[in-house]
């Protein structure tokens, strides 16, 4: 009986240091680095704090989606009269974006419609958003994910 | 056996069935479901040609695309290269109509979801796209005023039943045409803007009832769709009839990852519609070929483009047209990625017929040569041989 225990003791040994081995491989195996995806941020020189998301909520693969840019001052004022250009590209594959989105529209409270945005592939995508408004210029990136 | 073993042997049984990987992962899955038939909508409404979803449109369609009438010689039609038991294209590596072209036939199943046309996307509406070979003197070399003449002539009925009432043709010249020969832009220049506006007008109808058509041609069901709905019922490798060899599944493994084909052959046509440099070589003894670049200019300009006076509806349908990219480096040799569904059974490939099987496709992507002009997009792979024999079955489950 007690040879029987040492097998067993030495079974659950043998499984606590594969255990071990394996949650070290783990831990400290590199990780991909998950991309930024906020939705809302300061832009680069801090001027704005600007959001963006989809006009319906959903991000659609492959169609023409509106989105809308919203510029507030940090202190929460909306941005008016802002002028927005939009450029971007997949940085991985080495191109731009497949449409030439434009700023089509002012909604009030600093809501702006950026309409012609479409995503043809899955992966990390950049919005590159170049601000100029009274308060001075500025930009901003976004990445999205799909 | 005492328990004590028993214990030890369902402890080591859980420690392997945890270091065991199923066949697909849940994103493998999610991907794989996306590029099944099932995922693909009905092509979206085309409010730019309000015939588009007629069906007397769409007869009056197909009659044109097999009638070689439609043509200057009186030889060829739309389905001398769009063959319709070869998945209407032609099997060579640049089309012959009237003379040779210097691009392959594209497919046409499941067209109706493009946005652009042609490997350059030169047209924005899949009716707009079907007048431009009328014209080419390579494809079917006739003239608008010719092909009016036609209709009133063999069709005049059937196409005022559709239309409306055709225009008074009995002064127009027999032959006539802005991008004719000498001869057919003098005479279309003696015409008055009514003329031509009535010969525009049938001549864009001629179109819309050919797009009409062409809305009706679908992608077929595909052994990898049989497999993705079996996959899609939660059963972890389906078996049987629907089964896929091992070498199929690592095919298709590659496929959606290692190998990236999915980034750009994306959902359920494999393709994302969009245009892309990936270094294919040009063919010598052709004319210069400079795919996207050269396309935009040509599209803007089209009098029969979405913000033509021949579109239906109104011009909300233009977001393509209106947020095109114009220019940058990355429309130089940019070509539209092509649905892979079928491709196996259609070679050559490329935009020109530049390789003839699938191993040579799959081994320009491996070795990711540079572009003679822009920028390639895509990257050295580095697959096995074995990896590359196991992409090229999976593609042919497309085909099958």
């Amino acid at each position: 009986m007690a040879s029987l225990w040492r097998y067993v003791l030495a079974g659950l040994g043998l499984a606590a240091l594969l255990a071990g081995i394996l949650a070290a491989v783990y831990l400290t195996a590199p990780r991909l680095a998950s991309p930024e995806v906020a939705r809302s941020k300061k832009t680069t020189n801090g001027l704005f704090v600007a959001s963006f998301e989809p006009e319906r909520g959903v991000i659609r693969q492959g169609e023409l989606q509106s989105w809308l840019l919203t510029l507030k001052t940090g202190a929460g004022t909306p941005v008016e009269g802002a002028g927005i250009t939009i450029s971007g590209g997949m940085p991985r594959h080495r191109h731009g974006l497949p449409t030439s989105p434009q700023a089509t529209d002012y909604l009030g409270d600093g809501c702006y419609r950026i309409d012609g945005v479409k995503f043809t592939m899955s992966g990390l995508w950049q919005l590159h958003f170049a601000i100029s408004a009274a308060a001075g210029s500025d930009t901003v990136v976004f990445n999205v994910l799909l | 056996m005492n328990r004590f073993s028993r214990l030890f042997g369902l402890l080591a049984m859980g420690v392997l069935a945890g270091c065991g990987k199923p066949e697909f992962s849940d994103a493998e899955k999610k991907t794989i479901a996306s590029l099944a038939l099932s995922a693909l909508p009905p092509p979206k409404t085309d409010t730019t040609n309000r015939f588009a979803d007629v069906p007397a449109a769409a007869g009056l369609g197909a009659t044109l695309f097999f009638d070689v009438g439609m043509s200057g010689d009186g030889k060829v039609s739309c389905s001398t290269c769009h063959k319709i038991d070869r998945q209407f294209q032609d099997d060579l590596p640049q089309a012959v109509g009237v003379g040779r072209t210097n691009r392959r036939t594209m497919p046409l199943a499941g067209v109706a979801h493009d946005p652009f046309f042609f490997w350059d996307g030169r047209r924005d509406s899949l009716w707009s796209q079907a007048l431009a070979p009328l014209e080419n003197p390579l494809e079917q070399a006739g003239n608008r005023a010719a092909y009016a003449h036609y209709i009133k002539a063999r069709f005049g009925e059937r196409y005022e039943r559709i239309f409306g009432p055709l225009p008074d043709l009995s002064t127009v010249p027999a032959n006539a045409s802005p991008l004719g020969s000498d001869a057919e832009k003098a005479a279309w220049s003696t015409m008055t803007k009514a003329q031509a506006e009535g010969v525009n007008r049938v001549f864009a109808n001629i179109g819309k009832a050919i797009a009409a058509f062409e809305r009706s041609i679908a992608p077929p069901q595909t052994r990898f769709d049989r497999f993705a709905a079996a996959l899609a019922t939660g059963i972890q490798l389906p078996q049987g009839d629907v089964a896929f060899s091992p070498e199929e599944i690592l095919g298709l493994k590659l496929f959606i990852g290692k190998a990236n084909c999915v980034t750009c052959h994306t959902g359920a046509r494999f393709t994302d519609g969009s245009f892309h440099n990936t270094g294919v070589p040009p063919v010598a003894n052709l004319p210069a070929d400079r795919g996207r670049i050269d396309a935009v200019a040509q599209v803007e300009a089209d009098p029969f483009n979405c913000f033509g006076a021949f579109r239906d509806g109104d011009a909300s349908a233009c977001g393509e047209l209106r947020f095109m990219v114009k220019a940058g480096p990355e429309l130089a040799r940019a070509y539209k990625t092509p649905s892979l569904r079928g491709a196996a059974t259609r070679p050559p490939y490329m935009h020109a017929g530049q390789f003839s099987s699938l191993e040579e496709v799959v081994a320009h992507y491996s070795t990711a040569p540079a572009s003679v002009e822009g920028i390639s997009e895509i990257h050295p792979l580095q697959l096995s041989d074995r990896e590359r024999a196991a992409l090229v079955a999976f593609l042919k489950t497309l085909a099958e």
